[in-house]
């Protein structure tokens, strides 16, 4: 499900990192909000758009979108609990 | 004269202290040229043997020597606390007030464990990331008679990634050993998607994991363990019962760095160049090892590998010319061995470019593990591999 009208309340600026760094920058910021929170984390790593959402369903939070950008992907999360 | 400062004396630090202590034979010798260590406790510890303290009948003392021991002797070593880097005056500062300048700085600092992050890990997990928790979990496996263990990594980034790995691989062969296999589970916890950050060693070693039947939980991120219950709990919202509860500790850089601006906080890991191993963009400030922020292995070789860079590099500098030769630049290679258990291990080589491609294990790897141990202090850091 995708919803683009929901505006990302922080971003996690994970270009240039590999796999895990992403996926780790995004569940510290995930430790750190509130529940409600929209972060978006920018990824180059390729890997990333497998990862990150298979770890957003297995924790129970909402993937808002996931789109390819100029060199990076940004996606999206709500966190739910 | 200049002065070349290198904080840490562990294999990054010792290894580029010796190697500059080689190029820089002839300033050091004119009175140009100075090479210091400043290391907080004066030995020189080697950290992949803690392992073996609870896997393999290693003593504490063996894995100890004196720094100055092994450092050449055109190396000075000064033994005390850094506590602070003072950019603007070029100078580092010591617990007990002592300021000394710099005109080359490496940063060779390691990573520290902060078990304390997460409650309850003191009292209720063990690890193997010190000689002394080591040694403690040797008494807990002596005294476990079967039950539930539970293996898992509580915070990434951390040393010798294969180690965990390693350890459950060795503790299910011990268990078959004792005839206490059958009475037990083992579970493997992984904090991200596959069992091992590198995909062709995740192939490699997932297949194991299921011969062995020991049951992978990916993305188990520990947030939390409930010493009544008996269960560590993932972000993810799992929970796994455990006897026996063997985690890696979260691992973190260096305060002072952080509190000097040179490492961002809340990991303290230093913006490393990846090829000119150069920190933040500052042209006479390096690191290498653990103290990075590099996407590579946090391991003992990663540093044995980059320290030929960082010493070529500045004695380009201090002689006036261009970095030059096959340590130039740093290319991220690495190169360790990975027990599997049963007198077998395989070898993990790789760099930026190219992923390992672990061979078969075999009997001759493990050996070759535990020769590189023995030989280690004739070898590494004194920069004769």
């Amino acid at each position: 499900m995708t919803d683009t009208a929901v505006t990302a309340t922080r971003t996690v600026d994970a270009r240039g990192s590999f796999c895990p760094g992403p996926l780790m920058e995004l569940i510290r910021s995930i430790r750190e909000s509130q529940v409600g929170d929209v972060i978006a984390v920018l990824s180059s790593d390729k890997g990333s758009k497998v990862d990150i959402p298979k770890w957003i369903e297995k924790a129970g939070h909402r993937l808002v979108t996931l789109e390819t950008r100029d060199g990076f992907d940004e996606i999206i999360v709500e966190k739910l609990r | 004269m200049q002065r070349i400062v290198i904080l840490g004396g562990g294999v990054g630090g010792t290894l580029t202290a010796n190697l500059l202590a080689k190029r820089l034979r002839r300033e050091i010798d004119a009175g140009a040229a100075e090479v210091l260590v400043i290391d907080s406790t004066g030995q020189h510890v080697y950290q992949p043997g803690f392992m073996y303290i609870a896997m393999g009948g290693e003593k504490a003392a063996n894995l100890q020597r004196p720094e100055r021991s092994l450092l050449d002797k055109r190396v000075n070593l000064l033994v005390g606390d850094v506590v602070a880097v003072d950019e603007t005056r070029a100078e580092v500062r010591l617990a007990d007030g002592m300021a000394i300048g710099y005109d080359q700085l490496v940063l060779a600092t390691g990573s520290r464990i902060v078990p304390e992050a997460i409650p309850h890990f003191e009292q209720e997990a063990q690890h193997f990331y010190t000689a002394e928790a080591s040694a403690r979990l040797r008494i807990a496996l002596d005294a476990f008679t079967g039950g539930r263990i539970v293996i898992g990594i509580a915070g990434m980034p951390y040393k010798c990634p294969p180690a965990p790995l390693e350890v459950a691989f060795l503790i299910e062969a011990e268990l078959r050993e004792r005839g206490l296999r059958e009475g037990t589970t083992l579970d493997y916890c992984s904090p991200i998607g596959r069992a091992f950050t590198i995909e062709s060693v995740s192939e490699m070693a997932t297949p194991i994991l299921e011969q062995k039947r020991i049951e992978l939980h990916t993305f188990f991120n520990v947030e939390a363990i409930d010493p009544e219950r008996k269960v560590v709990q993932s972000l993810e919202g799992e929970e796994l019962p455990y006897d026996l509860l063997i985690l890696v500790p979260p691992h973190k850089g260096q305060q002072f760095l952080m509190d000097s601006g040179l490492a961002p906080a809340p990991g303290g890991w230093l913006p490393t160049d990846r090829h000119t191993l150069l920190v933040g963009g500052r042209p006479n400030v390096y690191a290498l090892g653990d103290a990075t922020d590099l996407p590579l292995s946090k391991a003992g070789s990663t540093a044995h590998f980059e320290a030929p860079v960082v010493a070529e590099r500045i004695a380009a500098a201090i002689q006036g010319r261009a970095p030059s030769g096959k340590h130039a630049d740093y290319e991220g290679k690495v190169m360790c061995f990975f027990e599997v258990g049963d007198g077998k291990g395989t070898l993990l080589q790789f760099d930026y470019d190219h992923p390992p491609k672990p061979p078969k294990p075999n009997q001759l790897w493990h050996l070759g593990k535990i020769v590189f141990n023995k030989t280690y202090w004739h070898t590494v850091p004194k920069g004769r591999v």
